[in-house]
């Protein structure tokens, strides 16, 4: 009998020191593209990334172990979205990461809120995230297209490019990227003379061109991403565009696009990345432990974001000693500061934007390259508060404080 | 609207349409010869394109063999590789629904494509354009690079040598007469399984050929067939399946349809062959040049 009630004593006063996370683990759930066009950008990459961020605390907070798991939105709202809702009501999710295609973030951050857990978008790049569809449970890591365009796009409007072409993947991202884009070409004076909306995953975009070419436009804004912008610039190159006089903005291209399409191709294109693997020794060092388990590849800013952002979540769930409610972690989450090896120190401003410096890079000439992924020299840094949008001109209802916009 | 496009750009665009339509019809060149003697809807045509650029990609990489070289050896590498497979799998399924043959061929292109994707990544590989056919020539519309213009000469001549041979001449006749009844055409001392695996082999060399055509233009990419392959099928459906002629101007002329929709209403680029599809159904549920059941 004495020995049952020690063993009572033990077993409550190892429940009452164990800290209050739902469900057997902390469950992060990676969910992105891992079959199609943006599957190298984010795909088992972005996977590998999260776990080696729960490495580092040792696959566990106190006694709860961190598990991982993982699934293919396949870029559609509706399958991500089911995907969202299963893993939230069913398998114990408590954060969902990554989700590259801004229309199937905007969906999973409506969730996330709904359900009161936690999202960490990564992928995604519509600014909408943090601006009128922010939420109080949504982070958003890596980049987004206010800053692309007030990075890339500035830096070819400052170098002489008034008028301007859009070739626009027809979805919320391509939107809010053109968007963002247009308002800084106006601001600089500039104009937009025409545009075209191309279906997601187009294979054949010479038509698009030869509009864009008969547009007499100076600058071909390219506001799509992963397979659609390397399909775009190929062509450019093979219709001579760039030769006929014409420069090609590729607002948002990733260092796997770079690498696809070769150097040839590629070189003198004008870029901005919030992380580049051979930036300086920390970057280097994390991403040679990454590659070599990635066989040979090289990461992408949205695996880098997927990494960082898990590792300050982790961090910030080690403090709260709680996962239950989403918000709070956030709140956490902005109440630390950040500081990880991939992106430096940083911040999380209330409307859910990561602050941390982006930069412009040039994509090398094949002589000025030595090796498979040695890609881009430095041309800028973009201080933070440059780079991103003010917190005052987002209209993000958490920080004017009006009623949130009724969900559509 | 119409009037808002320079008469000089449509032209542009109608030959940018020929281009395209010169892939589609291509492949669904072979796909309507196999459909008319094999009867199986051989899903497995877009992998097996992907798979002759991959060969071509495998060729310059690990062999130093150039475009050239690969023009021939792609589609008979993949070319082989259909035969085998129809010896070992197709074959089995003669004589049952055509169903069974479907799924077989969706499953190989399945493990195709989730193999090379697993090894190669989604963004795909850069192949070199050969040197003597980069540039292009500036026609006053446009500037019209020589390789598009290779493609559009190469897809011509093939379509209609490959109609010629089958239509004209004595091996074409065995094959249209062994479509019709094979145990007969066998009686006559015809070895048709040998003219079946034949026949699936060159169908599937046509789609890798397309395959190494398109490798510079587009990325070698595990996922180059998986998006064009159902644009491919509608073609068929369109043209009407097992029709060998109907498929060749059905491709070249979606071709263009889709290229001037490009123009006028780009978002539904993706859209438009379907929905003729749909109204072809309606009205000719056989296809345009199928024969009416």
């Amino acid at each position: 009998m004495r020995h049952a009630i020690l063993a009572l004593a033990i077993v409550a006063s190892a429940t009452a020191a164990r800290a209050d996370f739902t469900g057997k683990s902390i469950k992060i759930g990676v969910l992105n593209d891992q079959s199609g066009l943006y599957k190298d950008l984010a795909g088992p990459g972005s996977v590998m990334a999260a776990k080696m961020a729960a490495e580092e605390f040792g696959n566990k907070i106190g006694d709860t172990p961190i598990e991982i798991i993982s699934a293919d939105h396949q870029n559609k709202p509706d399958v991500g979205s089911a995907i969202a809702r299963q893993w939230y009501d069913v398998d114990g999710v408590d954060v969902i990461v990554d989700v590259p295609t801004s229309s199937v973030a905007l969906a999973i951050a409506q969730i996330t809120k709904e359900k009161n857990k936690v999202f960490l978008a990564s992928g995604p790049a519509a600014s909408d995230l943090t601006g009128p569809k922010c939420s109080p449970n949504t982070v958003h890591w890596t980049y987004d297209t206010y800053a692309l365009a007030h990075t890339t796009g500035k830096a070819e409007v400052d170098a002489g490019g008034k008028t301007w072409f859009f070739l626009t993947a027809d979805y919320a991202f391509g939107a809010a990227l053109e968007r963002d884009t247009t308002a800084v070409v106006k601001e600089a004076g500039g104009t937009i003379v025409g545009g075209v909306k191309h279906p997601l995953n187009t294979t054949d975009f010479s038509s698009f061109l030869l509009q864009a070419q008969s547009s007499k436009a100076q600058v071909i804004g390219l506001a799509n991403a992963g397979g659609d912008t390397i399909n775009s610039i190929k062509a450019a190159h093979e219709f001579g565009i760039v030769k006929g006089g014409q420069k090609l903005a590729g607002l948002l291209v990733f260092v796997t696009d770079v690498h696809a399409l070769g150097l040839e191709t590629a070189q003198g294109l004008l870029l901005s990345e919030s992380f580049y693997w051979d930036r300086d020794a920390k970057t280097r060092a994390w991403s040679k432990k990454w590659s070599e388990r990635m066989a040979g590849q090289e990461p992408s800013m949205v695996q880098a974001g997927v990494y960082a952002a898990v590792l300050h979540y982790l961090k910030a769930l080690k403090a709260l000693k709680s996962d239950a409610d989403g918000k709070a972690v956030v709140d956490q989450m902005k109440k630390l500061s950040t500081d990880d090896p991939l992106f430096g120190k940083g911040t999380i401003r209330p409307d859910g934007r990561k602050m941390h410096p982006m930069y412009l890079y040039e994509v090398k000439a094949p002589s000025e390259s030595k090796g498979a992924w040695d890609l881009y020299k430095l041309i800028k840094e973009f201080p933070a508060d440059q780079a991103f949008r003010p917190l005052d001109k987002g209209e993000c209802p958490l920080v004017t404080g009006a009623a949130p916009a009724p969900a559509k | 609207m119409l009037f808002a496009v320079p008469v000089q750009a449509l032209f542009g665009q109608l030959l940018i349409g020929l281009i395209n339509g010169s892939f589609y019809a291509l492949l669904s060149l072979g796909l309507a010869i196999i459909f008319g003697l094999l009867n199986v809807v051989n899903f497995a045509h877009g992998a097996l394109y992907m798979l002759g650029a991959f060969v071509a990609w495998f060729l310059s990489e690990k062999a130093g063999v150039g475009y050239w070289g690969a023009l021939v050896l792609a589609p008979l590498a993949v070319g082989i590789f259909g035969a085998i497979a129809e010896r070992l799998f197709l074959r089995r399924l003669a004589g049952l629904d055509p169903l069974y043959g479907l799924l077989l061929t969706f499953g190989l292109a399945l493990i195709l494509q989730g193999l090379f994707s697993n090894w190669f990544g989604s963004s795909g590989m850069p192949y070199e354009m050969p040197e003597r056919l980069t540039g292009g020539r500036a026609l006053g519309f446009m500037f019209l690079p020589n390789y598009r213009i290779w493609v559009i000469g190469v897809s011509l001549v093939i379509c209609f040598g490959t109609w010629a041979v089958i239509e004209r001449t004595r091996l074409g006749s065995w094959l249209r007469a062994a479509t019709e009844n094979a145990a007969l055409v066998s009686a006559f001392g015809i070895n048709v399984p040998r003219m079946i695996t034949i026949t699936y082999a060159l169908g599937v060399a046509l789609a890798a050929l397309a395959g190494v055509l398109a490798a510079p233009i587009y990325r070698v990419s595990p996922l180059m067939g998986a998006d064009l392959i159902i644009v491919v099928f509608a073609v068929v459906v369109i043209g009407g399946m097992g029709s060998i002629l109907g498929s060749i101007i059905t491709g070249f002329s979606l071709g263009i349809l889709e290229g001037l929709t490009k123009v006028f209403y780009p978002e539904a680029s993706n859209t438009v062959i379907f929905v003729v599809m749909a109204l072809v159904l309606l009205v000719r549920p056989a296809g345009l040049f199928g024969k009416q059941a």
